[in-house]
Parts: C-alpha cells; structure tokens; sequence
C-alpha cells in the first residue's frame, strides 16, 4: 500500500514536472525519425519494414533508455537526502524499501509509458502508411519495446544504488555519466578490441558469453538482434547468433538480474544510511 | 503518568564528535517539554534518533513501543514531526503534498485538507510549494505534523518564521494536543516564548543534559537571584534607601527605581521591609529569574564542571 502510494507520488511528480512529457516526445520523434529516414537506404520493395524499424530502434534504445533512466534515477535517494524531503518522509509509517521500491516503480512506469508510447507512434506511423506487417514482425517488435523497458529498469536501478550510496548529487550524476559511458560504449569497443587481439585464442566462448551477460546493454542488443530470425538478417548478426549460445530466456534473466541485483543492493545501502 | 518516549544512556557520535552523551530521560503523555540549548548542543541529533534517522551509538531509546534504530515504525502514525527548515518537493501544491502525508498516514484526505485552513494557509494551498514564503512552508510543515491526532509531537525549532498572529494559534494547538494526552517536545531559542508554556524544560549543552524540570524546579535548583524592582519617591539619583539590605546586591536602574537582587527565601522578608519604611515605595515588580537567565546559568555551571 504504501508502495503504491509513494509511486502515486512520483508519477504525479514526473508529469508536474514533464519529466513524462519530455521523454515520450524524445523517444516518439527519434523513432518516427528513424522508421522514415531509416528505411531511405533499404527502400520500400521486399523489406518488411517493421524488422528494420526494430533493429535502427533497438540500436537508439542502448543509447537513450539507459540515459534517461539514470537521469530520473540518480536523484532518488541522495537529492531528496539533500532537499530535506527524505527526512519527513521517513519520519512516517514507511519502511525504507517502501520508499525505494515505491519510487522504482513509479519511474518505471514513467520510463514504460515513454517508451511504449513513443515507440508505438512509430509502428503506427510504420501502419498506417500503408506497410504490411505480420504477427511475426509484431511479436518481436512488442518483445523489443518490452526489453526495452526492462534495460530501463536495470539503469535505473543502477541508478538508485549509486544515489543511496554517495554523500552528494553532483557525485551521483558524475558517476552515473561515467557509467553510461562505461557500460553503452566504452565495454563493447573494449570487448571488440580485446577479441580482436587475442584472435581466439584464450577467450573461448563460454568467457565471452559471460562478458555479453555483465553488461546489460549487451544483453539487450543480442535478445533483441539475434533473437528473432526475421530480425537477425538485417541486422547482420545471423552470423553471430549462431555462435553464440545464449537463448532470449537466459539474456531475459541477466537483465532481470541487472534490475533485482543493483535494486537489492541500494535498499540495503538506504536502510544503513543515516540522516 | 505513561511514558511515550523514553531515552535511555544514549551516546551518539560521529567520527570524532559526540553529539549526545549518556542522555536519558522519559516523557509523560500529556507533557509539553522544551529543549533548549544553542546549536549543536545535540537536540535536532535527539530527535532525530527518537525517529530512527539515526542510530544511537550506545543506549536504547523507545517511542510509542517501537524500538525506531530496529526500524520499527507501527507508532509512528500517531507521531509528528517537523523538521527544522523543513522542505517539500516544489513541484506540488500544498493540497497534494497534504494529502500524499494523510494517505501514508492512512488518514481520511478530507480531515488532512481542513488543517491547511486551521493552520492558516487557506488558498495559498492550491499553489505549487515553489512559490511559498519561510512561513507559508512553516504552516504547511505543522499541518502535516498534526496529521492524525499525533500522540507524539516532535517540533523542532516550529515557531520560525511564524508571524505573531500564527504563533499564537501554533501555542494554542499544541497546548489542546498536550491537555489531550499528547506529548510535545519542542525545540526552540525564543525561550521567552516557551516560558510560560513549557511544563517541563530539558537543557542541552555540548550533547550533554545540563538540567531537566519544570521552571520552578529549575529556579529553585539554580538559586538565582529575584529581582525586586520598587519605585521610590525622593531619593536622590545614587542614593540608596535606608532599609536597603547590606548583604544583598542593590542598584538603581533610573530616575527612580531600586533593584535588589534576592535570594529565593528572602524574597517576602525584604518586600515587608521595604513596605515597613513607609509610604516612600510607590510601586512594586518581583522579576523572577526567566528562562532565558536559567538557560545561561546551567549553561555556565555545565561549562565549570570538569
């Protein structure tokens, strides 16, 4: 009850503040960008437009999502620690989890609503201009706007424990900078580069899946690239699903960890907090 | 009388600064306690510590039956509390932020909403909270701290930035909550305000409690002078009347008034003799020590102690 009623809250908040209002217009004018200037170089004969549009979409979402999640989330604990609002808060019958699980799920909804809105203008767009889309199409695009709420969650709960972790905002905000970099850009060149060095030698495959699966980002590109045959050949990872082993369930189950893990870990480090 | 909080041998320190060391004591139901001491003398790090915000380095305390440093917190339904500066988040009206606190409160939002009107803020509560003044923000911390009939009240520092008018009304609901069994303990430095409320005063200094009870127990144990003020005709402009004590200071203060500075038993003996010279006394004022010269005293002697 009191989950939800923290949650209330910051949703409330988040449209006062158009935190809501921003995003979706972010996300819902990349996407209508990509879907019609995207398809410029495929052109419009014998592509099924809708597997394009997820993989131009699913390559903007490792960017943007994780972006936004952290920006909502970096503040949760350590801003309203400096504002003075944590301290009335918890002087009321609520339980620290409470507060932390109350704000992460009114942030998801915030980033979920964003996301299916402005994700789902563009498949609309993609529709009603006249595109045939089929089921198989239509389930992997809902799989990608579904993992890509769920690498939202993950950020954002990364988020939340470098906020209920550090003594002040602009350190939270720095580090959360520093891991968007890290984890968006810097893993896979240095993943890229590493492998290429080492020629197969030492990593075998069993090592780089498990470097796929530290890194949610990574994650969510091969559940989303490699998962779906359709998908595959136009992203140019036919090649590369098939070396690699890991299933859509077990990538689904390393984003969750990626949520659960960073989300546990901040309720304990806010429960040991004092302010 | 039953205790509702009750604070036991309880240290605080961070690092290498102790904010309060060894206190104890227990408050009644029905209790309105002042704490007094300048700043940092340990009363926000108290009350904070009776909310579970913090955890106390040594000692136990209980609130309402909950252990709060356990994280317990089924009694904090019936606690208020308004923080020092108190803040909400800006982007909500007073309304709504009333009412998200009513709900976590589980109280009825209606009843929360006609504190705003009790507490004065009236149509200023359709505003978002970035537009409030210090005491409309103020107003809005006590509504929400008197949310539920609070069996607790912890107030710090709550008559800042009040206006006269509204300090008053403030005084005058808490001291209804308090004859209803609530516990008040507030916070303050307008200690000529708490004088005539408090029923009980703890003083703090360096996290340490200097003195605790009520005023007059605490003139008694201070033995601090009364002033007896008389306006006496036809004296001279230093001249002392003939009657005056030679063992107790005397002065004058102007034109025409003695001061005597009396010791607590005294007090009648030398108000007869200055009544017994005659008719010269014109008008007579007894000044008992005010909390203000209490709060130095015990602050001067705890500063002596080793």
């Amino acid at each position: 009850m009191n989950v939800l009623i923290i949650a209330a809250k910051e949703i409330h908040q988040a449209i006062r503040n158009r935190w809501v209002l921003a995003a979706t217009l972010l996300l819902a004018g990349l996407a209508l960008s990509l879907t019609f200037l995207g398809s410029a170089p495929t052109g419009n004969v014998g592509v099924r437009a809708l597997d394009v549009v997820i993989v131009s979409l699913s390559s903007l979402t490792i960017f943007l999502v994780p972006l936004i999640a952290l920006l909502i989330s970096h503040d949760a604990v350590v801003g309203e620690m400096e504002r003075g609002t944590m301290l009335l808060l918890l002087s009321y019958p609520v339980a620290r989890w409470q507060v932390l699980l109350g704000k992460f799920l009114g942030h998801l909804a915030v980033l979920g609503f964003a996301t299916c809105l402005g994700y789902g203008a563009a498949a609309g767009a993609l529709a009603a201009t006249g595109s045939d889309i089929d089921s198989d199409s239509l389930l992997a695009f809902a799989a990608m706007v579904g993992s890509s709420v769920l690498l939202g969650a993950a950020f954002v709960a990364i988020g939340y424990l470098v906020s209920a972790l550090v003594r002040d905002r602009g350190t939270a905000a720095g580090i959360c900078i520093g891991l968007w970099l890290l984890l968006v850009l810097i893993y896979d060149m240095a993943l890229l580069g590493v492998l290429a060095l080492d020629q197969g030698r030492s990593i075998s495959a069993t090592v780089l899946n498990a470097l796929l699966l530290s890194n949610p980002t990574d994650a969510y590109r091969l559940i989303n690239l490699t998962g779906f045959a359709n998908v595959s050949t136009f992203a140019g990872m036919a090649g590369l699903a098939q070396n690699i082993s890991l299933t859509v369930p077990v990538l689904l189950t390393a984003l969750l960890c990626w949520t659960l893990l960073p989300l546990g870990l901040a309720a304990l480090a806010f429960s040991r907090r004092e302010l | 009388m039953t205790g509702t909080v009750r604070v036991s041998e309880v240290t605080k320190t961070y690092g290498r600064v102790t904010a309060v060391r060894e206190a104890s004591f227990t408050l009644g139901q029905g209790e309105l306690v002042a704490l007094i001491g300048h700043n940092g003398a340990g009363k926000t790090t108290l009350m904070k510590l009776m909310l579970g915000l913090i955890r106390p380095t040594s000692g136990s305390i209980e609130v309402l039956g909950d252990n709060p440093a356990a994280g317990e917190f089924a009694g904090r339904r019936q606690l208020g509390y308004l923080p020092e500066n108190v803040s909400f988040d800006p982007a909500l009206t007073g309304r709504e932020t009333q009412a998200f606190y009513a709900r976590l409160k589980r109280e009825p939002v209606a009843k929360a909403l006609e504190l705003l009107d009790a507490v004065g803020l009236g149509a200023a509560s359709r505003r978002r909270v970035n537009t409030y003044s210090k005491g409309m923000r103020q107003r809005l911390g006590l509504a929400q701290a008197l949310l539920g009939h609070p069996r607790v009240l912890l107030l710090d520092e709550p008559t800042t930035g009040l206006d006269p008018e509204l300090r008053q009304t403030f005084y005058d609901i808490i001291a209804r909550l308090a004859a209803g069994g609530a516990t008040v303990l507030l916070s303050s430095h307008a200690l000529t305000e708490l004088e005539e409320r408090a029923g009980r005063v703890i003083i703090m200094n360096r996290g340490i409690k200097v003195a605790d009870g009520s005023i007059e127990e605490l003139r008694r144990l201070a033995r601090l002078p009364t002033r007896i003020r008389l306006r006496v005709a036809g004296l001279a402009p230093s001249e002392l009347p003939g009657w005056a004590p030679k063992d107790a200071t005397c002065r004058r203060l102007n034109g025409h008034i003695v001061e005597i500075d009396a010791a607590p038993e005294r007090k009648i003996e030398l108000l007869h003799r200055a009544t017994a010279a005659g008719n010269s006394v014109e008008d007579v004022d007894v000044v008992p020590p005010t909390l203000d010269e209490l709060y130095a005293h015990f602050l001067r002697q705890s500063e002596q102690a080793p």
